[in-house]
């Protein structure tokens, strides 16, 4: 029987970690205390490498926005097709060219990175740190199914998820909310007060879709007691949350300084930058005071949706519901009831902060049950292979080749929810398959001299003795592989 | 970007650990002729019911819609004429050739009997059967292929198994993209290693079947996104004494809450082709198949200000395949127009719903798969007696 500690070192590393690198669980002495030194009020690390700001990236957007809609004037110009379809003129084949230059330009830093993260996670020496920040960019999802949040997603899980993860959740969410990948992907940078200055010259109204996500994925939850009634009010108050646009741009700070003592329509249309390319914009904000779960809310530019997200943050119902999905992601599909009341406590103790409730759930003895019961995601099987092997993705194309056939493409949840967290959800028939065919196609490409060691390293105590045998008695190296990377405790954790 | 796949791979027909997972499975099975089929595909985001099954008969139709309304039959862009001052989308060409050949109806105001606009606990009540949210943690499709004794096949296309399709009773599932070369001792090993899981040891068992008959009708030259391909993979996996009988198919991407008129082209285009490829490619057992196409709630009544609807009640359901009878009752629309009138607008935001959409799956169920009803309304749809299946004279 191996010592409860090496089952320890191992649970912690498998566990709350992205697995085992070579001689990672061998070293580790104080699994706890190497748990929680990785839990810094300055969040989790950012992937290596130089990326854009999202102030930046919003210049490269709306050039390609530029260049998208001079192809569409450029095919308005063009006179009406008679007979075979005319070759385009050539300015047009310019425009349609710089059109396609800068979408793909932008499709690719996202690549760059998903890859980077990939990269961190395949390396990292604070597996739980990673951990924890990826549990909460999908907590806050936002997915690269719609163009425009894709350009910004790289950028929102570096500025707004990762700095924040170890911080109070307030914070977290006003960070996430306020991202202009946030605000694209949930429509909230187009809607408009309808009895606002900009809403009552044009016929434009609310998107109630970022009010009614925040209220049902992101704080209290579907059942937290809110009704249509307190989702459109919501929304109301968060009218001009927004984003830069060609009009913000070139602001320099003199600039900046000057439009907001100017008057006028020209000076109002010009949003208020916050970080991260957040713009707010009086123009279209929805005057008045609102009323959200029974409180009045005082008439108050961006102030207000502040208010009433800060508050939902920090409602009992936004505890109970989170401290349910820590411990369901970290641990079992149907947590104990113990734990969830453990990190519900750590939560509501410390006003929601996250710091505190990551100590609670690495502290928590039902944390640490021997028994594997949850089924790695997708992507960190894939990670906790190459960690295993002691590689690291090279490509964005094979990685994400693997990730669709498995069902998690990159950066690309199906829906606001987020990825699925169960085992029914990621071990079907097919996926099973997928993962296998996986298997084998990257154990036929390891170069590793002795699959024996390579399976004890990354399992360390939690290898089971029918595992280790059929590894052993394999009749080559890539089945061997193939068998320790199918088996269930490296498909659990 | 998914290169075709390599086709130069081994089957693997009576490998041992393959036939061994499979072998009381498959003598359960006697030559009992070909039997029924029904495909449910879930249009998951809510799909906008008023511009699918278009009610441009109805005067307060384009007044609410604006320039999200689609133009009546004959006018440019327009709808394709059905009957009682409604029409198809342009873009469901193919349905509409079903409709003339009388293989088509549509429900135009359905919904779950939950009053919720969460996409995800709507699509939960839809899948789950129940009357509300989470009160069973398994589906319906599930649950009819358990009542119906081990007569029927289930079948989920995609990664994941959905909700709709998951439970006690034995599915399989299939996604374009697979290459697995047979791996007959590979299996078998993995078999042996999976005697205490045995979640992992059957899901992987039936995977491998299934991925085994998507190979013998060489599917996997499929391309992921490929939606057309889908419909005739899916009719490819329908085929046979071993083929699946009860399919649950997703198509994402209705939340249309801005930009809706080219989004739902796409979709429905898409949709479109599904249907296609499952009518051209299931043959003869077309006329031995329906599908229903059902969305967990439809879109508000008005346009929003981003070009787009938001979260409503009421949306529109379609079913299709030869099937379906001629003439009757229910030849074209299913169920009532409660209109688009002020006064009638549910929280005066939503298309009322008039029909329960269990009563429909509960008529297919019925009268096409021979579930019988005490069945349906206590294990199929729990509590659910009040709710009579639908649609008599459909099948």
């Amino acid at each position: 029987m191996p010592s409860e500690s090496d089952v320890n070192a191992a649970i912690a590393i498998t566990r709350f970690g992205l697995g085992a690198r070579p001689g990672e669980i061998q070293r580790l002495t104080d699994p706890r205390g190497w748990l929680e030194g990785q839990i810094r009020s300055s969040g989790a690390a950012n992937p290596p490498g130089r990326f854009d700001t999202s102030v930046e990236r919003m210049q490269a957007f709306l050039d390609y926005q530029r260049d998208a809609r001079q192809v569409r004037q450029a095919r308005q110009d063009m006179p009406p097709a008679t007979g075979a379809p005319p070759a385009m003129e050539a300015p047009a084949q310019a425009a349609f060219d710089a059109r396609r230059d800068s979408r793909r330009n932008l499709v690719q830093d996202t690549a760059q990175e998903f890859l980077a993260r990939a990269q961190l996670g395949a390396t990292t020496d604070a597996g739980f740190a990673e951990r924890w920040a990826l549990f909460w960019a999908n907590g806050f999802t936002v997915s690269a199914t719609k163009f425009q949040s894709a350009v910004f997603i790289g950028q929102y899980e570096r500025e707004a998820i990762r700095p924040h993860v170890f911080g109070k959740f307030e914070n977290l969410a006003i960070a996430a909310e306020q991202h202009p990948a946030m605000l694209l992907y949930l429509d909230q940078a187009q809607s408009i007060g309808p009895d606002s200055r900009a809403g009552q010259r044009r016929n434009a109204g609310l998107n109630e879709n970022l009010a009614r996500e925040i209220m049902e994925l992101h704080t209290v939850g579907a059942d937290g007691g809110y009704t249509q009634g307190d989702v459109t009010e919501f929304a109301r108050a968060l009218t001009g949350w927004s984003v830069s646009t060609q009009r913000d741009q070139g602001l320099n700070p003199g600039a900046l300084q000057q439009a907001r003592y100017a008057r006028g329509v020209q000076a109002a249309m010009r949003g208020e930058p916050g970080l991260n390319g957040f713009v707010y914009r009086a123009i279209v904000h929805e005057p008045g005071a609102r009323t959200v779960l029974g409180k009045t809310y005082a008439a108050g530019e961006k102030d207000q949706g502040e208010a009433i997200l800060r508050d939902l943050a920090n409602r009992p119902q936004t505890a109970r519901r989170l401290a349910r999905r820590i411990a369901a992601h970290f641990v079992a599909d149907d947590p104990p009831p113990s734990l969830v009341d453990r990190l519900e406590q750590a939560w509501t103790r410390s006003g929601g902060d996250l710091a505190v409730v990551a100590r609670a759930l690495v502290s928590a003895p039902e944390s640490w049950s021997p028994q594997p019961a949850k089924i790695k995601t997708p992507y960190e099987f894939i990670v906790s292979a190459h960690r295993a092997l002691d590689t690291s993705p090279q490509r964005i194309q094979p990685l994400q080749q693997a990730l669709i056939a498995m069902g998690q493409p990159a950066f690309s949840a199906p829906s606001p929810e987020g990825w699925p967290d169960t085992a029914a959800d990621w071990a079907g028939p097919d996926a099973l398959v997928k993962r296998l065919d996986w298997s084998k196609t990257v154990a036929d490409l390891a170069r590793v001299a002795d699959p024996n060691t390579v399976a004890a390293n990354a399992l360390g105590a939690r290898l089971t003795e029918r595992t280790r045998l059929a590894v052993a008695r394999a009749e080559s190296r890539p089945e061997a592989l193939t068998l320790f990377l199918m088996s269930p405790e490296f498909q659990r954790r | 970007m998914t290169a075709p796949l390599n086709l130069n791979r081994r089957l693997f027909l009576g490998a041992a650990g393959v036939s061994l997972a499979f072998a009381g499975r498959a003598s359960a099975q006697s030559a009992a002729g070909p039997r029924n089929k029904m495909v449910v595909i879930i249009a998951r985001g809510a799909m906008d019911g008023l511009s699918v099954t278009v009610p441009y008969g109805d005067p307060n139709y384009v007044p609410l819609r604006g320039g999200l309304a689609i133009p009546a039959p004959g006018q440019a862009g327009g709808a394709l004429a059905l009957s009682e001052g409604f029409g198809l989308h342009p873009s469901l060409a193919g349905l509409h050739d079903l409709y003339g050949a009388g293989q088509m109806r549509f429900a135009p105001a359905v919904a779950i009997p939950a009053r919720i606009r969460s996409h995800f606990d709507a699509q939960d009540v839809l899948e789950n059967g129940g009357e509300g949210l989470r009160q069973q943690t398994d589906g319906w499709l599930n649950r009819a292929l358990a009542a119906s004794g081990a007569r029927y096949h289930g079948l989920s296309i995609g990664a994941q198994t959905p909700l709709i399709l998951r439970g006690s009773a034995p599915t399989s599932s299939w996604a374009p993209g697979g290459k697995i070369d047979g791996g007959d001792r590979i299996a078998s090993l993995l078999q042996d290693l999976y005697v205490d899981d045995p979640m992992l040891g059957a899901n992987l068992a039936r995977g491998l079947e299934t991925e085994q008959m998507a190979m013998v009708a060489g599917d996997g030259a499929v391309r992921r996104n490929d939606v057309a391909g889908l419909g005739a993979a899916a009719a490819r996996l329908m085929a046979g004494d071993q083929g699946a009988d009860l399919v649950a198919l997703s198509i994402d991407g209705w939340d249309t809450h801005a930009r809706q008129l080219g989004q739902l082209q796409t979709r429905l285009t898409g949709l479109d082709q599904v249907i296609g490829g499952l009518h051209q490619g299931l043959g003869e057992d077309w006329d031995r198949t329906v599908v229903v196409v059902a969305t967990e709630f439809g879109r508000t009544a008005r346009a929003n200000g981003t070009g787009g609807t938001d979260h409503g009640t009421g949306s529109s359901l379609l079913l299709a395949g030869g099937a379906l009878k001629q003439g009757g009752p229910n030849s074209g629309m299913v169920g009532d127009w409660p209109t688009l009138a002020g006064t009638k607008l549910f929280e005066d935001r939503d298309l009322t719903p008039t029909l329960d959409v269990r009563s429909v799956f509960k008529g297919v169920l019925r009268d096409h798969m021979g579930v019988d009803r005490a069945a349906l309304d206590t294990r199929v749809f729990p509590g659910s007696a009040a709710e009579a299946p639908a649609c008599d004279g459909l099948v």
